[in-house]
């Protein structure tokens, strides 16, 4: 094993240079054990399935983009892929709205049973959410909410709260009261100061939330599983499911399916993997 | 929610509603989006759902009192009993299993990183990349790959010469939970990684050179002031990791199907409880009742394992 940080002092003995090479071929190792998988996805969606069975690890003949094509046309891929987008947004402008308002009163106001309401909020940080989907879909069945993507919207930014709630009130404590004051002497209402003060100065902590959220919430398959039949509703995890079961045997047309429904999100995660890795850490790293 | 304001105290402007009053009902206002929305979609159903177990049922309706008998029907009654043990061995064993594989790794990646050796950044963006990927992906992807006939996996083993080792991975009964285990930890694998890596970053350097000039090797490092200095990274990533092992679903679900195919060999708590749930054990209706008894079991072992953990996390907090 190498040394944690680097072994400067130590000179260029060969074991120090052997340590390094070995380290590189372990790392090396890992990265194509990540990458080529994910790469010989996108190889096999341009392929006919023929060609997959046949030469799978050769370059396809001719890139048949056709396959993509076909995938979003036959496969209610658009339609998949608008329900997400839908839930996902909607849950995330929900749990962004009442969290930060809820993080402000926590945050910023001492009053009697704040610490008993934070804890409230808190407890709900660990819990399965998903064992407590029996009374869920019941619920859900008297208010009429099953089938519609409102059940879940509500189930994905009430879970979404206590982690919100935490973080945002976390960062409102850290920022000094006399910002308020000054506010509030200028004639400032309660809900402008949290507007045109804080909420500038809270933006990070605000993407760190949208972060830690929005992946789960884009990728669940459980509440979907649950909630949701109706095929003009399902969201894209729960619609590959049935693409699946629909074209079994059209391997070119699975792989082209699969890295569809890959594609935005490794799309967003190279543009910006510093953010997502802090962001979706962030329960488990302090600071 | 009336109390008295500290960091305002100073105002005393005259309105039209008392300052103390409309402070109250802003908070009130502020506060119920959130504690409606969380109340009656987190913590009422969660508490009803430990309630429901105490209830007979008969499909989602209610029945009258039934005491105990659903988690005796769970613990002492065909096929539930079997189902249950068996379901709970699997779990426990993916928690033995990806704290070995994975999280091992994890750390091998992590010590290995933070020597800023040469391409680490780019390492760690690699390695966590997996971990945004869907769940449903990850499954459907390596089902393709690990197809006995057509799948990667064993024309890989062929190629390398090593055809006697293929076999139908997730069809074979001895293969299929460490197959569906390792596929976890190909995504999962990068998130421990960073939580460990940032944990031995925050080690100050001096220790490192202290022990460094005392003639310590980087083994006796490692095993005496890194890892004990990692305890609460550790700490947690146990935690995240027991509960993930006993709420694993996506994977089993997507891979090997509801009865966690072959022959249950891939049966884990998860699928159990929706299957009592929704579907049927074996033959026969749904069962809510024993349904709502593995919720409370599966929900007993997470609470206390977080709850032992988080407990550990404080005490060493409050030692620092």
């Amino acid at each position: 094993m190498t040394p944690p940080t680097g072994a400067a002092g130590e000179g260029r003995r060969p074991g120090v240079v052997a340590a390094a090479a070995l380290a590189q071929t372990l790392l090396a190792a890992n990265a194509l054990l990540v990458l080529l998988p994910i790469g010989f996805m996108v190889l096999s969606s341009l392929k006919a399935t023929r060609e997959i069975f046949q030469r799978p690890f050769a370059l396809p003949v001719v890139p048949r983009w056709q396959n993509y094509a076909e995938v979003w046309g036959a496969a209610h891929f658009a339609v998949y892929f608008r329900n997400s987008l839908i839930v996902t947004v909607a849950s995330m402008a929900l749990i962004l709205v009442t969290g930060t308002l809820a993080a402000y009163a926590l945050g910023r106001y001492r009053f009697r049973g704040n610490d008993l309401i934070f804890l409230f909020f808190l407890s709900g940080i660990m819990v399965p959410i998903r064992l407590a989907i029996i009374p869920l879909f019941i619920m859900m069945r008297d208010l009429r909410l099953l089938d519609t993507v409102w059940s879940l919207i509500l189930v994905y930014a009430a879970s979404g709260l206590p982690s919100a709630i935490f973080i945002l009130t976390g960062f409102f404590r850290t920022l000094p009261p006399e910002l308020d004051n000054a506010a509030r002497i200028d004639g400032a209402g309660e809900l402008g100061i949290l507007i045109t003060v804080l909420l500038p100065l809270v933006r990070p902590a605000l993407a760190i939330v949208t972060v830690y959220n929005i992946i789960p919430i884009w990728n669940d398959f459980f509440f979907p599983l649950v909630f949701i039949h109706q095929d003009r509703l399902k969201t894209l995890p729960l619609g590959l499911t049935v693409f699946f079961g629909e074209f079994q045997t059209n391997w070119a047309l699975l792989f082209a399916g699969l890295t569809l429904a890959a594609a935005p999100v490794l799309a967003l995660y190279v543009v910006m993997s510093q953010q997502f890795i802090k962001g979706l850490t962030a329960g488990a790293i302090k600071g | 929610m009336a109390g008295v304001a500290v960091g305002t105290r100073a105002r005393s402007a005259p309105r039209r509603v008392p300052y103390r009053i409309a402070r109250g009902l802003w908070i009130a206002a502020f506060l119920a989006p959130a504690l409606l929305l969380f109340s009656a979609f987190v913590a009422y159903p969660i508490m009803t759902a430990m309630a429901y177990s105490l209830y007979r049922w008969d499909g989602i309706v209610r029945g009258g009192w039934a005491g105990t008998a659903n988690f005796r029907r769970l613990f002492g009654q065909y096929p539930y009993s079997e189902r249950m043990l068996v379901a709970f061995w699997h779990n426990a064993w993916t928690f033995v299993l990806t704290m070995i594989i994975q999280n091992g790794l994890g750390m091998l990646f992590a010590t290995l990183l933070a020597a800023g050796g040469w391409g680490a950044r780019v390492y760690r963006a690699i390695f966590f990349m997996p971990v945004v990927l869907s769940l449903v992906v990850v499954g459907f992807l390596w089902e393709l790959f690990l197809n006995p006939v057509w799948g990667a996996v064993n024309k890989l083993l062929a190629l390398a010469g090593l055809g006697a080792l293929a076999r139908p991975w997730l069809g074979d009964p001895h293969t299929a939970l460490v197959t569906l285990i390792l596929v976890n930890a190909w995504r999962w694998v990068g998130f421990p990684t960073i939580v460990f890596l940032a944990g031995i970053q925050a080690i100050p350097d001096e220790y490192l050179e202290a022990a460094r000039l005392d003639g310590a090797g980087s083994g006796a490092i490692f095993r005496r002031i890194v890892l004990p200095l990692l305890a609460p990274q550790v700490n947690i990533i146990v935690i995240l990791t027991f509960i993930g092992a006993f709420n694993w679903f996506e994977l089993p679900y997507v891979m090997q199907g509801v009865t966690g195919e072959p022959y249950h060999a891939t049966d884990v708590l998860g699928l159990l409880f929706y299957r009592a749930a929704f579907g049927a054990v074996d033959t026969g209706n749904p069962d809510v009742g024993v349904g709502s008894a593995i919720a409370v079991v599966m929900f007993a072992l997470i609470l206390l394992t977080s709850g032992l953990g988080a407990l550990y996390l404080r005490q060493r907090e409050a030692e620092a």
